[in-house]
């Protein structure tokens, strides 16, 4: 899979950049300076409108993570269900990194956490240490 | 012994499939179905009608065995949480497999476009605007007008665009209806595209619903046939909040960064690729099928003063009954939060409920009386958004609740006009100034004068509503911003 068979594959569609950018994100980790250079010109925007887009969506990364990430609700609803004092007390950890997402929808059984596309919920202290230990 | 368990991503997240598997391996026939909305019980099994939850793998020989009678809340359907509720959006929660095309139609589905194409387009849109119906995503714009406004547009294409962006914490309802009744949103958008002359619809789900997605692409592909020559194609959303705004989504859809357009012009003459487009939220779309079906006066019966109809209320936060409760308008706030919602799951007084979502007011005790509907909340300077509540008990800081709104809109902004970028900073550093005991008479002044200008000069709700939580919590919770 290279990022020429992605744009292959949206080829004539309306609107394509985002279906591409999450395609590419999900073959290679994040979307390159290589990557955006590739795909400009093959929409035939500019370097800097493509950039423009990768930067403002969270969800596109410019450099691989390089470690498991633990996406942690942190909205109303699951502050409501205590999920600050949660996240405070969780020992230090340089492994997994920790990324804050806001809302799951998973906000009457909250604290509420993302592994990937896996969701867990009623979290509570020894529930995510263990879902950090398990990443 | 047959064994119906959700597999929504509520029920997942709770461990619905270990407890699935748990019961096949004991040689039951499991059935995968929509969520019940209660969601305290969850993982809830379903076996003939009475209910087990929430049930853990540890619980299954002895259900198995006839011993679960601890675990038992009796018939689902009288459990007081369901009986009181007018389910009408909502009516297959719980009782249908969300991709059986064969339970859909049991359970009365594609009537109701079979119904529009017999009135055709104008009566369609006629019955749309007597029904009443509200956009529920929050602005709670008359629906038919929106589309008799695309209808009316002449254009060589039309789009229906289903904002599926649901980023509002506390709610859910949107989610619900994607992972549980997938082809009724979809019959509601062939509906929609009947009515205006559109022929192409996309469904923008945000990406933190990974379930959702999965089911809409499954369902759209089943029932293809049954909607041409309208076609759906579900499109991702990258983690923006603002793009749950109607003109951000549209800026994504087209592939450029969700920055929210200037109206007008309105999006239903000028929206998608610039073409008349109806924008509608999930909850809107999946009502529409019901009221062809059953009439807009049936529907139109239900509610309170302009709020026609019902809402699907979600309970959440700090709330011992939490879920999905759908009813007509016109419930107060105090029977939702104390007598359904059964108070707070801590046990500790209630002491704020913000509704609405982070863009919605937070209300104390003292205006429990009010009634969910429209109007209502505007008059307690507060708005009933997408039907969300969250509750919270006295342990919390309202000082700090305040600097989180700021904090989200300045996290979530998306740069186009300087009330939003700009106020959000300054709003969450004079906030901090006020938390530290810095001059906070002067402070607070500074803040209600800043929300003053965010409010009526932002383009978009995002800026334009954050003032909501903010004042609310200064004017109901003054105590908690330090001695003036």
């Amino acid at each position: 899979m290279t990022v020429l068979d992605i744009l292959d594959r949206h080829r004539g569609i309306e609107g394509a950049l985002l279906p591409i950018l999450h395609d590419v994100q999900a073959a290679f980790g994040h979307v390159s300076e290589e990557a955006i250079k590739t795909i400009a010109s093959s929409l035939n925007l500019t370097r800097a409108e493509v950039h423009g887009v990768v930067s403002f969506y969270h969800d596109f990364k410019t450099a691989p993570e390089g470690q498991p990430v633990l996406k942690i609700c942190r909205a109303e609803a699951c502050q409501a269900r205590g999920v600050e004092a949660l996240v405070a007390g969780l020992a230090e950890n340089s492994r997994v990194k920790l990324e804050t997402i806001y809302c799951l929808g998973l906000c009457s059984v909250g604290p509420a956490a993302m592994t990937g596309d896996k969701v867990h919920a009623r979290l509570d202290k020894a529930k995510l240490q263990s879902l950090v230990d398990s990443l | 012994m047959k064994v119906r368990i959700s597999d929504d991503a509520l029920a997942l997240a709770c461990g619905a499939d270990a407890v699935a598997a748990a019961f096949e391996a004991a040689g039951a026939e499991v059935e995968r179905t929509s969520s019940w909305g209660m969601h305290w019980l969850e993982p809830l099994v379903d076996i003939d009608g009475i209910g087990y939850g929430p049930v853990a793998v540890e619980d299954v020989t002895s259900i198995v065995s006839g011993q679960g009678a601890s675990l038992s809340i009796g018939a689902i359907a009288d459990h007081p949480f369901i009986a009181r509720q007018q389910r009408l959006t909502f009516a297959r929660a719980g009782k249908t497999r969300s991709l059986s095309l064969a339970d859909y139609e049991a359970s009365g589905g594609w009537v109701g476009l079979q119904q529009a194409r017999q009135l055709g387009s104008d009566a369609v849109i006629d019955a749309l605007i007597a029904s009443g119906l509200r956009g529920r995503g929050g602005a709670g714009f008359p629906a038919g007008v929106k589309w008799r406004t695309v209808a009316h547009a002449k254009a060589d294409q039309k789009y229906i665009v289903c904002n599926a962006d649901e980023g509002d914490s506390g709610t859910f309802a949107d989610r619900m209806v994607m992972e549980g009744d997938p082809f009724q949103l979809i019959e509601g958008m062939a509906i929609a595209g009947f009515a205006v002359g559109a022929t192409k619809g996309y469904v923008y789900i945000r990406s933190e619903y990974p379930h959702a997605i999965q089911k809409m692409q499954a369902a759209v592909q089943a029932c293809a046939h049954l909607i041409a020559p309208f076609d759906v194609e579900i499109r991702v959303g990258a983690g923006a909040y603002v793009c749950g705004e109607e003109t951000s989504l549209l800026n994504s859809l087209e592939g450029k960064r969700g920055e929210v357009r200037a109206k007008p012009p309105l999006p239903a003459l000028e929206g998608l690729f610039g073409k008349p487009t109806v924008v509608n939220n999930v909850l809107t779309l999946a009502t529409v099928p019901w009221i062809m079906a059953h009439g807009a006066q049936a529907y139109a019966d239900y509610g309170m003063g302009r709020s026609r109809g019902t809402m699907p209320i979600q309970i959440a936060g700090n709330v011992r009954y939490g879920g999905l409760f759908e009813t007509a308008f016109g419930i107060t706030l105090g029977e939702l939060v104390a007598e359904i919602g059964g108070g707070t799951a801590t046990g500790r007084p209630v002491r704020a409920v913000q509704v609405g979502g982070p863009l919605g007011g937070y209300h104390p005790p003292g205006q429990f009386d009010t009634p969910f509907d429209y109007e209502s909340f505007a008059e307690i300077d507060g708005l009933i958004g997408h039907g969300g509540l969250v509750v919270f008990d006295d342990s919390v800081d309202m000082a700090k609740q305040a600097r989180f709104a700021m904090e989200f809109c300045a996290a979530e902004s998306c740069g186009k006009c300087t009330p939003c970028r700009l106020g959000s900073t300054r709003g969450l550093e004079t906030l901090d100034r006020i938390l530290a005991g810095e001059n906070i008479a002067q402070n607070l002044a500074l803040v209600e004068d800043l929300c003053d200008t965010m409010k009526f000069g932002s383009l978009c709700a995002l800026g334009g509503f954050t003032p909501y939580p903010v004042l609310s919590a200064i004017k109901h919770f003054s105590e908690d911003f330090g001695e003036r």
